[in-house]
């Protein structure tokens, strides 16, 4: 994945709670095969029917629980893929969040009224780094795991760090740790 | 140290701090291909083939067509061929359309005995969560830890917080597992269990049975949990006899797995408490599974809300599904029954619904299906003539599937259509673009199917 440093643009504010991944990418969307393709389909319905305007800035900010729902990492897709290169919002679901993270797209949590501060601004500029979100409103600090952040930074690929680390694993398994479950090619 | 049942799998399973192993990959056809893919590009292999399995559910029809090739649909004919060659070029086992092992992922781990206590058990799925009714760390993931999971056996993670929600009481005749899940989702929210790892606890949850606990389990991610889990005690062990996955070593698995329920004394981060016995059947009325009442209310005023964010929230939900105001719930008319889903098909919920019936049909402004979970609980209802029961009574008995949960095949609401459904979500759009999900247990669904409109079970001639 691309490695973030600093995010700077204009904001699009998506004013509303509990956006479930089912909104960000209906389910008609999901028989594609590929990771691509999918920019043009976010929130199919809401645009469609005109519910919403969203424009492709590098920032977008949202309601709280944000990603709720359905696993689907076509909802990361999507975002990326129409234009957006983060997402802040008060709270998101577990799944999404570590979705974001696996495609190099920056989740933020900021409280709501710094939200709407950023929002209202209009334009920030966000550095990962520093884990801060500036914008005419002030300069607010953000929470993210380190070992997240440093994967971000370096656009680590997590299965080739992982795999670095085989012997280890090879080791659990030679273990307690391999004896457990069935064996899924012996069950007809 | 006293440790909670999440603590003993979680650190029998780290390979180094946040870094766990993996005892069981479940894959179905729609978060996968591009994982499969992403090992092709690289040259990697798929580490564990013996501790995978993969089905076809999300996209199959259920009008009994038996093969993949023979799809109508030519993205989803696709997308079950690509699941059946990846799985052949991988080594994964697979029990595709057409299998009598087919369905869907989560009601086809625990009917094969590969969901056992203690494991950890993921799938490119929200609602893998249902299998910690057994006792195990279940959690769905995104398509890159499939892929992660695929190439490592391991998945990279943070641990996650604990909550034990302690249900005392016994749930009123009437009352099922559905109506503890919605009512607790209800109470704390779709964000109330963000980050945790929940452990569903008291005598309640002890006396269900293993389908009714894996119906609470199922819907922890819409209360934004991470993982549902519940204590492994004799109604498990029992539910898992003899099935083909179990180890043959059983006996002697049992008494290991006993010991892995939370010890006396072990602390949660949080810890909530709920009276089992003062819940009410409840049926959403809204636009998330938390925006929920008792069937004996009315549709909430969203002008009496105090948050604004909840105001325009439940506002905009009412406007969506064309309710107003002060409706009493049983006064609402579905023209669609859905009886289904990983929440709601398994052989003990259709034979709760066949056995509501009592000889009535379907009204006449309603139509009703029944899906059941996978091939298995299909052959099984039939056996036990419950196919006889539900068409005679004029609902449609369908092949093993997800069906109309969520309408990636054949199986949608038309653009307006009001449905009561056992399933888990009742978004916009879910159902079918413009359909209109009300969640409810399967009895209360097959009740609605028969009255043409909502009924309270526990007042039901």
């Amino acid at each position: 994945m691309e490695p973030i440093d600093v995010i700077e643009g204009d904001v699009t504010f998506l004013d509303r709670s509990d956006v479930d991944t089912d909104q960000i990418i209906p389910k008609q969307f999901l028989k594609r095969v590929e990771r691509t393709g999918f920019g043009e389909f976010l929130f199919y319905d809401w645009i469609k029917d005109g519910e919403i305007e969203l424009s492709p800035n590098p920032i977008l900010v949202a309601g709280p629980n944000f990603g709720s729902g359905s696993s689907r990492e076509h909802a990361v897709w999507a975002l990326q893929q129409f234009g957006f290169d983060c997402v802040i919002a008060p709270s998101f679901s577990d799944i999404f969040y570590s979705n974001c993270t696996k495609n190099g797209f920056l989740p933020i949590v900021l409280p709501e009224e710094e939200c709407r501060q950023v929002a209202g601004a209009g334009e920030a500029r966000i550095e990962l780094d520093n884990q801060t979100v500036a914008c005419d409103g002030g300069k607010f600090l953000f929470q993210i795991d380190g070992e997240i952040k440093r994967r971000l930074l370096g656009g680590l690929d997590d299965i080739a760090l992982t795999l670095a680390e085989l012997d280890s694993i090879e080791r659990f398994e030679d273990g307690p740790g391999g004896t457990r479950g069935p064996v899924t090619t012996a069950v007809d | 140290m006293a440790m909670t049942m999440f603590e003993k799998i979680w650190e029998s399973h780290e390979v180094r701090e946040n870094l766990i192993y993996i005892d069981l990959h479940l894959v179905h056809e729609v978060t996968s291909p591009q994982a499969f893919e992403g090992l092709r590009m690289s040259g990697r292999a798929l580490r564990r083939p013996d501790k995978t399995v993969a089905t076809a559910d999300h996209n199959v029809p259920t009008d009994g067509t038996p093969a993949a090739n023979l799809i109508a649909d030519a993205l989803s004919r696709k997308q079950v061929e690509l699941l059946e060659a990846n799985a052949r070029e991988f080594g994964v086992p697979v029990f595709s359309l057409g299998s009598d092992s087919q369905g869907i992922v989560h009601v086809i781990g625990p009917e094969l005995g590969l969901t056992q206590p203690g494991m950890t058990i993921v799938c490119g799925d929200s609602h893998t969560s249902t299998h910690g009714a057994f006792g195990a760390l279940a959690f769905g993931i995104g398509t890159s830890e499939v892929e992660h999971v695929m190439a490592t056996q391991t998945l990279v993670q943070k641990r996650p917080k604990t909550m034990r929600i302690d249900y005392q009481g016994t749930l009123a005749p009437g009352v099922t597992s559905k109506d503890l899940i919605l009512a607790t989702i209800g109470r704390l929210g779709t964000a109330g269990m963000n980050g945790h790892a929940v452990e569903y606890a008291g005598e309640a949850i002890r006396a269900l049975t293993m389908e009714q606990r894996m119906t609470i389990c199922n819907m922890t991610i819409e209360g934004g949990g991470k993982a549902g889990m519940i204590a492994p005690d004799d109604t498990t062990f029992e539910y898992m006899r003899g099935r083909p996955g179990v180890p043959e070593d059983f006996d002697v698995k049992v008494e290991e797995w006993r010991q892995l329920v939370t010890d006396e004394g072990a602390s949660f981060d949080d810890e909530v408490e709920i009276d089992a016995s003062a819940l009410s059947p409840m049926v959403t009325w809204g636009t998330t599974p938390g925006m929920v009442v008792q069937v004996t209310d009315s549709v909430p005023d969203p002008a009496v809300m105090e948050s604004p964010v909840e105001r325009e929230a439940a506002e905009r939900a009412l406007a969506y599904m064309g309710l107003s105001p002060g409706t009493p719930m049983t006064e609402i008319r579905p023209e669609r029954v859905f009886i289904g889903s990983c929440t709601n098909s398994r052989i003990s919920d259709l034979r709760e619904a066949a056995s509501a019936i009592q000889g009535r049909s379907v009204h006449p402004e309603v139509r009703a299906m029944v899906v059941p979970g996978s091939a298995k609980v299909k052959s099984q209802a039939e056996e036990e003539g419950l196919d006889e029961i539900f068409q005679s009574a004029g609902f449609e008995w369908r092949g093993a599937g997800c069906s109309m949960c969520l309408g990636m095949n054949p199986d949608i609401l038309m653009e307006g259509e009001r449905c009561a459904s056992t399933s888990n979500r009742n978004f916009e759009g879910r159902q079918g673009k413009g359909g209109r999900t009300h969640l409810m247990s399967p009895t209360m669904a097959t009740a609605a199917a028969i009255e043409g409109h909502f009924v309270d079970i526990r007042e039901w001639e």
